[in-house]
């Protein structure tokens, strides 16, 4: 089942099923190409499976749609809280298998960025990666459309800095990274760059009401996987692999 | 109400540990299908299971799991009648994939979720090649986490004759295994040396064997160390032998105590120590020794499998109805804890 991606399938008014906890925040979001449909969001306090499956059924229940009237689904695969990532990757694969539809994976950095609004020429989606560290990619705005540059990277909020700076530009930095070391990030960048902003914190999590909207172009351009094909974006190894690697290289 | 008879299918997910799995089970007990994935060469490096890996491996493999079960059962998402997932014990990063998965599943199919606990879902690993057992059983439930002498009175009705104090039987093995340098999972390893070596070569103490139900293996284990830290030329066979040897001597003891005590009609084991090839003999020739009934599961019911979990959770349905689809994980979850309404 579901081995047949369905690019074929009418994309214009599919209903798209998006489903985020890659943070603290859980939500759940239907669109169906025009508008969204029905959303649900709550801090979560590290009981993401707990509220999902409700949440789900309830946002189905606001729309009055049945699972079985959506025609694929997204899902934030990450880089974020590894356990809610993993109940939210689980949960659409699951349904995407008993209703025999594709995925359309998106990272918590797309979703920060296409939430914000600003006159910024560059966006830096910065998530917290606890440990002193942050995940960040940047964005930059171009004919109107949402560019990435450079890959998801993790590292010190430092390293970030450099990074940005490298870029020259002004930039606005969002997501949970930028708002808990925001202090560091404007003594190393404000003497330095043409324009600092931070998003407002209402923009820090990345949201599903946003997911299925960047979901829908991507669906138009036919950006779906297989069900198994989802990959979670860990960008961190787990941490008794990187001290094998450490005791193997000494 | 839900209807819950012999055409009841109940979809099983486990994703407690270190191995992912799902089955179909009709009826509680007919095994339509049962797939496990095992970890085992991820985490051996590690000499035990990393959670981390675990979660992760879970996410990757439970997809294509559920999917081979699925078609291994000859029947379809659309017969699946309720859908049941193990909530604990076990590792909690873990417990939540499959947790989720099934609950999703179960509201795609607007079908009833299950929640289950892994150490009753053990207790039916026993029953389902054999279901019509006679009351009360003593079940003897060893694996890597649990060493548990349980009444059984009836389905769902359990308490605790005796447990371990320090550490698991199947902890033992691994421990002492690692130890000997024979890799892990210890279980099959120290079973696999033990044919080789002598079991009366050396005499390993046997804790607490005339006091109580409860059992103790922490002491057990440090002396093996110490003997063979004394004796370093001593054969890792007879070691093995004679650890092995001490560790179903304190089970099969222990377990005649409790049987008697209960009043058992029937003993069972689980868990997957119950894959140890001296325990499966002793506990064998003692039951025929007492007149009880043994019911020994399969070697692959031993060890973690979705099937026990979709069977227990027929009986949990049957006897209590479905679980909330806001339940999580419970990774500290006891036997006696309920897991549905
Ligand atoms: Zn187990």
């Amino acid at each position: 089942m579901g081995q047949t991606p369905f690019i074929a399938r009418a994309v214009v008014g599919m209903i798209i099923l998006g489903i985020d906890t890659a943070t603290d925040a859980v939500s759940v979001a239907l669109h169906d190409g025009d508008v969204v449909l029905a959303s649900s969001e709550i801090r979560s306090d590290r009981q993401h499976a707990e509220a999902l499956t409700p949440m789900i059924d309830f946002v189905c229940k606001q729309a009055s749609i049945e699972l079985w009237d959506v025609g694929g689904i997204a899902v934030d695969i990450g880089p974020g809280l590894f356990t809610g990532m993993r109940v939210g990757i689980a949960s659409a694969q699951a349904i995407a298998q008993v209703i025999d539809v594709s995925i359309i994976p998106v990272t918590s950095l797309d979703i920060l960025a296409a939430a914000v609004q600003t006159n910024s020429e560059v966006i830096a989606s910065v998530v917290d990666a606890r440990r002193s560290e942050v995940y960040w990619s940047l964005y930059r705005m171009s004919d109107g459309k949402l560019k990435q540059v450079g890959k998801p990277q993790i590292g010190s909020p430092e390293m970030c800095a450099v990074d940005v700076l490298d870029r020259g530009q002004s930039t606005l930095l969002v997501g949970t990274g930028a708002q808990k070391h925001e202090t560091e990030f404007r003594e190393r960048l404000n003497p330095v760059l043409p324009g600092l902003e931070f998003a407002d914190d209402k923009y820090s999590m990345p949201l599903a009401s946003t997911l299925v909207e960047i979901a829908h172009e991507r669906a138009l351009r036919g950006e779906w996987v297989l069900v198994d094909e989802v990959v979670p974006m860990y960008l961190r190894a787990p941490d008794a692999e990187i001290n094998w690697a450490t005791r193997s290289a000494q | 109400m839900i209807r819950v008879d012999e055409a009841t299918v109940v979809l099983g997910i486990e994703s407690s540990c270190d191995e992912t799995a799902a089955a179909v089970v009709m009826g509680g007990n007919d095994v339509l299908s049962s797939v496990v994935a095992t970890q085992i060469e991820q985490h051996a490096r590690f000499g035990g299971v990393v959670p981390e890996i675990a979660s992760r491996a879970h996410v990757e493999a439970m997809t294509p799991v559920i999917r081979k079960a699925i078609s291994d059962s000859g029947v379809g998402f659309e017969r699946i009648d309720a859908v049941a997932a193990t909530v604990g014990p076990g590792l909690v990063g873990a417990l939540l994939v499959g947790v989720s998965a099934a609950k999703s599943i179960a509201l795609a199919l607007n079908k009833p979720f299950i929640g289950v606990n892994h150490l009753e879902a053990h207790l039916y690993a026993a029953l389902l090649d054999d279901p019509h057992v006679e009351f009360p059983m003593l079940v003897v439930l060893v694996s890597g986490g649990n060493t548990l002498l349980v009444n059984m009175e009836s389905h769902g009705k359990y308490s605790i004759v005796g447990q371990t104090i320090d550490d698991a039987a199947g902890e033992a093995f691994d421990k002492v295994a690692r130890f000997l340098g024979l890799g892990h999972p210890g279980g099959p390893a120290i079973d696999r040396e033990a044919k080789l070596g002598n079991a009366q070569a050396i005499e390993f103490p046997r804790a607490m064997l005339h006091d109580g139900f409860d059992v103790s293996f922490s002491g057990l284990k440090t002396a093996v160390v110490n003997y063979v830290r004394k004796y370093p030329s001593i054969s890792t066979q007879d070691v093995a032998a004679s650890f092995q040897t001490a560790v179903v001597d304190v089970l099969v003891a222990k377990s005649v105590k409790a049987a008697q005590h209960v009043g058992a009609k029937t003993v069972a084991l689980g868990g997957g120590v119950a894959a140890n090839s001296l325990l499966r003999q002793q506990m064998t020739a003692m039951c025929a020794q007492h007149g009880w009934r043994l019911v020994l599961p399969s070697m692959a019911m031993c060890t973690d499998n979705a099937a026990m979990i979709a069977s227990a959770g027929w009986y949990r349905l049957l006897q209590d109805g479905p679980s909330a689809l806001s339940m999580g994980a419970m990774p500290n979850l006891k036997l006696t804890d309920r897991t549905t309404a």
